[in-house]
């Protein structure tokens, strides 16, 4: 039992680590961490550099234009990248969702088309599932496809997305419809890609309640896609998706912001209860306590993982406890710390509260995180099915035709 | 990366599973448990010393087998999902732990391969009444290499033959070696939360000691042993609370309640992914545990802290939640759901309680972040 890499993993990591001292970026620009705006053009350029050196895929099959190699390469790879200053990803959903659905289902024709683009960041890719109807149940998708009455084997797609992220600045996009309302409800679906640039096609920013807005509605008009946009067989839309959520809940990644080490020093310089440092409070560092050790537990689960990984083998289920114990985690720290301010806590001025309102940012943001790839529900019911093999739920929607499902708002 | 058990340790501990199974079983955990004259399993105990596993990672030149801290922790697992009702940990995780850690060579070369024979049964005797014992509050006395004073309770107290005490000299706190054999030594058996492990007060008159380690170091030896302790504790812990959470999901895929079973509600599958999420931040948390005990680490003191605290929430968690699935039945006397669930309170209390460790913990942490 050690922490070391193998002799190939050492290897690869020299290699990773002297590619990247002599192309990385040195300096931060100032980011929009959600990938867009200005910061966009030195995120194609790293993603260009990555390419062309090999780094942009690592794990894609050769035929894909990836690098063919084993997922602890990119795990090194991401290591290693993560210590310089490099600018936000908006390659991932793409990279890791739609792409992959694309090269698993499109004519070579449409794969040859869209690879290279997407592996370089000059192509970018936004996936568009959720709807109002439809969260966590995606498969009651109501945003509908129909033929169009022409002749020409077209369809006409109409309705709305929600939660698209990236969608503002994306250039294609795949989108579940349903083809078939008297189907029920998984068996009347199909997937699609799409040009995000079609006239029939509106973007708006969602304004969250943390204030900023990373999310996108999309609204869809009449929008025209040829057949040969179908991702699979019409009416194995369900199907398809599976294979592109497969990969979602590990491109949703865990909290960042505060933990227990910025609690722990913010405590210690923040009176208590008896005017002291707060540190000395012992219901804090209670808390701290745990809250620590479920940092450490997920860092070493990680771990984990990675040693399944580098033995050759599958990992475990363990990897599916992460969201659920770090956006909970976001949310009680945040907010310990903001009672721990008491009255000076309710401040969100970034000139005024400690690190630079971060705790205040993660009490704001920590909703999202419990929602967003599997709520903190949802995550327990697979957990529950997948990994302990209980049964799923008696259902009332699977034998129905959709369009005499319940439906409430 | 390689953080995980070598295929040679998960065979060992795939063995020790099988072992249990045989000789182990709840039927036998509960012939201790009903017995009130008889407090461990002599047979289990003698057939675990033939198995080597007292002296697992005690060196060969000492009678061991000297597999190393590492093959400990898996045999410790299956112990604690097999409740097992011997005194392994107070004579394997604290005593001879303590003389590898602090004895001389004559207390290793006395002891370590008696106790890997199975001829000694260890105790550690640290607490003298309700709450945390401290340096500041610590009773017992040497004087003149002579020992008086009160410790209760003590795990495997009237089994034992030699213990572990902690006490003071000359006014500050020692660790201390006791032959529990001794005329100048009373015991009183306890009735505890767990009575398939043993328990006693302990009364020394003018007892003969042995003091390890240097003198006035008693603490901070006694935090060594525990951390050390902790490591394998929560070992046994973890064993348990994965057994907790294999008896609910056997039971709730079995019992029908309104027309279905009830492990199809989510009431019930929620119960049961919460208790897996803490199984397996333990496990984690006890594999950094056994690396650093095994490598002898400077992060032990952090690593067993941790460990420790995860264990004994999982353990704790699952027990609770475990009766809570089997619903009344899982109230009985006769459903094996309360036999995890006494053992539970029995390892987290026995080398002082989480709140005590998540002290120790944060105080290291201050200390740590501090220096960086």
């Amino acid at each position: 039992m050690d922490f070391n890499d193998t002799p190939e993993e050492a290897a690869y990591r020299v290699q990773v680590r002297t590619w990247l001292e002599a192309n990385a970026p040195k300096q931060h620009i100032s980011a929009d961490p959600e990938g867009g705006g200005d910061s966009m053009a030195a995120s194609k350029a790293w993603q260009a550099k990555k390419a062309a050196a090999g780094y942009a895929c690592i794990t894609w099959p050769k035929e894909w234009g990836g690098q063919g190699g084993n997922p602890l390469q990119n795990v090194i790879f991401g290591q290693e990248e993560a210590k310089y200053p490099i600018p936000p990803n908006p390659f991932q959903i793409g990279l890791g969702m739609c792409v992959p659905t694309v090269m698993n289902f499109a004519d070579q024709g449409t794969k040859d088309r869209f690879a290279g683009p997407a592996i370089r960041g000059e192509e970018i890719w936004c996936q568009l599932f959720s709807e109002p109807s439809g969260g966590s149940d995606v498969a009651a998708a109501r945003t509908k496809a129909v033929k169009a009455d022409d002749g020409s084997g077209d369809w006409l797609i109409s309705g709305q997305k929600v939660w698209t992220t990236g969608a503002q600045f994306s250039d294609y996009g795949i989108v579940i419809v349903r083809t078939d309302p008297d189907a029920p409800k998984h068996k009347g679906l199909t997937m699609f890609w799409i040009d995000m640039k079609d006239p029939g096609i509106e973007v708006k920013p969602i304004h969250q309640m943390s204030g900023g807005s990373g999310f996108n509605e999309v609204f869809f008009t009449d929008v025209r896609v040829k057949d040969s946009q179908r991702l699979g067989g019409v009416g194995e839309g369900w199907k398809v998706s599976l294979v592109t959520l497969m990969n979602e809940r590990l491109a949703v990644g865990g909290a960042t912001g505060a933990g227990w080490s910025q609690f722990l020093e913010t405590a210690r310089d923040t009176p208590g209860l008896d005017g002291q440092s707060a540190l000395k409070d012992s219901a804090l560092r209670e808390k701290l306590a745990d809250w620590y050790v479920q940092a450490e537990g997920l860092k070493h689960t990680r771990n984990r993982t990675m040693t399944a990984l580098s033995r050759g083998q599958t990992p475990g289920p363990e990897s599916s406890i992460g969201k659920i114990i770090s956006a909970v985690q976001m949310q009680e720290l945040g907010n310990s710390a903001v009672e721990m301010l008491d009255q000076y806590g309710i401040i969100n001025d970034s000139d005024l509260a400690p690190l630079h309102g971060g705790f205040q940012s993660s009490v704001m943001f920590a909703p999202g995180l419990r929602i967003a790839g599997g709520t903190d529900e949802i995550l327990r019911n697979i957990i529950a099915e997948r990994v302990l093999g209980l049964p799923g739920d008696i259902r009332v929607d699977k034998d129905i035709p959709f369009k005499d499902m319940p439906t409430g708002r | 990366m390689n953080f995980d058990f070598s295929d040679d340790q998960k065979f060992l501990q795939g063995e020790a599973r099988k072992f249990l199974a045989a000789n182990c079983g709840t039927d036998r955990v509960r012939q201790t448990l009903d017995d009130d004259g008889r407090t461990y399993d002599e047979a289990l105990w003698k057939s675990v010393a033939e198995q080597g596993w007292l002296g697992a990672a005690i060196p060969e030149e000492h009678g061991g087998l000297g597999l190393g801290h590492l093959e400990l922790c898996v045999i410790a697992e299956e112990l604690g999902r097999a409740v097992a009702p011997i005194p392994f940990a107070s004579t394997v995780y604290f005593l001879a732990e303590a003389i590898m850690l602090a004895g001389n060579d004559e207390q290793k070369a006395y002891l370590l391969p008696k106790i890997a024979a199975g001829e000694v049964i260890g105790a550690i005797a640290t607490s003298e009444g309700p709450g945390v014992v401290t340096a500041g509050n610590l009773q017992a006395t040497v004087v003149d290499g002579k020992l008086s004073g009160v410790k209760i309770p003590v795990t495997d107290g009237g089994v034992a033959t030699v213990a572990l005490v902690l006490a003071k000299e000359n006014g500050k706190p020692g660790l201390f070696l006791v032959d529990l054999t001794d005329s100048s030594v009373t015991r009183e058996s306890l009735k505890t939360l767990d009575p398939t492990r043993d328990a006693a007060k302990l009364t020394f008159k003018d007892a003969p000691v042995r003091r390890i380690g240097n003198a006035g170091e008693g603490m901070e030896l006694i935090e060594q042993v525990f951390d050390r302790a902790a490591v394998l504790l929560s070992f046994e812990q973890l064993g348990g609370a994965d057994r907790c959470l294999e008896m609910a999901k056997e039971y709730a895929l079995e019992r029908y309640a309104f027309g279905r079973v009830i492990a199809s509600y989510q009431a019930i599958k929620h119960k049961l992914a919460d208790m897996y999420v803490k199984n397996e931040l333990a496990r984690s948390n006890a594999y950094y545990g056994a690396w650093a005990l095994n490598t002898n680490a400077p992060e032990l003191p952090v690593a067993a802290s941790a460990a420790r605290i995860a264990a004994s929430e999982a353990f704790w968690f699952g027990s609770k939640e475990n009766i809570q699935t089997h619903g009344g039945i899982g109230f009985t006397w006769e459903m094996d759901c309360h036999l995890y669930y006494r053992r539970s309170r029995q390892l987290s209390l026995v080398a002082g309680a989480p709140r005590v460790w998540k002290e120790r913990l944060v105080s290291h942490l201050e200390r740590r972040n501090a220096a960086a």
